[in-house]
């Protein structure tokens, strides 16, 4: 099993914390600025994509999507995902000081439960070992 | 008070719905990025016109995007009628234990018992969201 990352992976793994919030964030900014869609409305999605702070936060977004798919191609997805949890924190911090939203103490308090959850999975290694496929590797290495 | 419980139903509605979307579309991903290989690898001996390409023509690939695109929109009408702060957690908190069954299930993961627990512990705090 792979139980350390290297410097360049725990990079990779930042930047699918970090682009995830700060795009979310840029959305809803965005969503703001379009209003309430409604299904007779839809028309507005299209009339979205022409916002600055949507655009900026489909850049981040597409970010996010290649160095989540780097990230799974050699960890867990039930690693990669826990991994990626302090973004629960960005995203909270980013609502509460940025969009002035009000957060409760239990809202604060689920926050920190869901991010004690995932570094309590993210503590275990990385990649699964499937025996099966590494005694096929050996005997075609052979 | 009715119409309270209904603009409840229909924002829980929207999050359940970016949820199910993120979990097959990751699910998807995770096995085509699986089948493909490490990248690291595939970039150094490829370059990464390589990656790129080993990546796009993937069909799980090409699924799974589809259903990261639907996301995408979902996500969009669901920022538009509920707070970032309770959709974004609550959809990802969500989208995590339905990535953890998936995991165990269809992707054949060593989901152990302090994976199991965390995803207990995630539903909880999924709970403190909505109190």
């Amino acid at each position: 099993m792979k139980h350390t990352l290297t410097p360049q992976r725990y990079l990779i793994l930042l930047a699918v914390t970090l682009t995830a919030p700060f795009g979310d964030a840029l959305l809803t900014r965005g969503m703001r600025d379009i209003g309430a869609v409604d299904l007779h409305h839809l028309g507005l999605l299209w009339h979205a994509l022409f916002n600055p702070y949507i655009d900026l936060g489909i850049v981040l977004l597409i970010g996010f999507f290649a160095s989540y798919m780097t990230a799974l191609s050699w960890a867990d997805l039930s690693f990669v995902m826990p991994a990626t949890a302090f973004g629960y924190c960005v995203v909270a911090l980013l609502g509460r000081f940025w969009l002035h939203e009000q957060l409760s103490v239990y809202r604060w308090a689920g926050i920190l439960l869901i991010v004690c959850a995932v570094g309590f999975v993210a503590n275990g290694p990385a990649l699964t070992e499937h025996p099966e496929l590494n005694r096929m590797d050996s005997g075609a290495a052979r | 008070m009715i119409a309270l419980h209904t603009s409840e139903l229909r924002a829980w509605s929207c999050i359940v719905a970016v949820a199910a979307l993120a979990i097959a579309g990751e699910c998807f991903i995770a096995a085509a990025m699986r089948s493909v290989g490490d990248l690291d690898d595939i970039r150094a001996q490829s370059g990464m016109g390589g990656a790129i390409r080993a990546v796009l023509t993937s069909p799980l690939f090409l699924i799974g995007a589809t259903c990261m695109a639907l996301n995408f929109f979902a996500m969009l009408f669901t920022l538009s009628a509920v707070n970032l702060s309770l959709a974004a957690p609550a959809s990802a908190s969500l989208t995590y234990v339905g990535n953890a069954v998936a995991a165990k299930f269809f992707l054949h993961e060593n989901v152990d018992r302090r994976r199991w627990l965390a995803v207990l512990c995630v539903c909880g705090g999924v709970y403190l969201l909505h109190k």
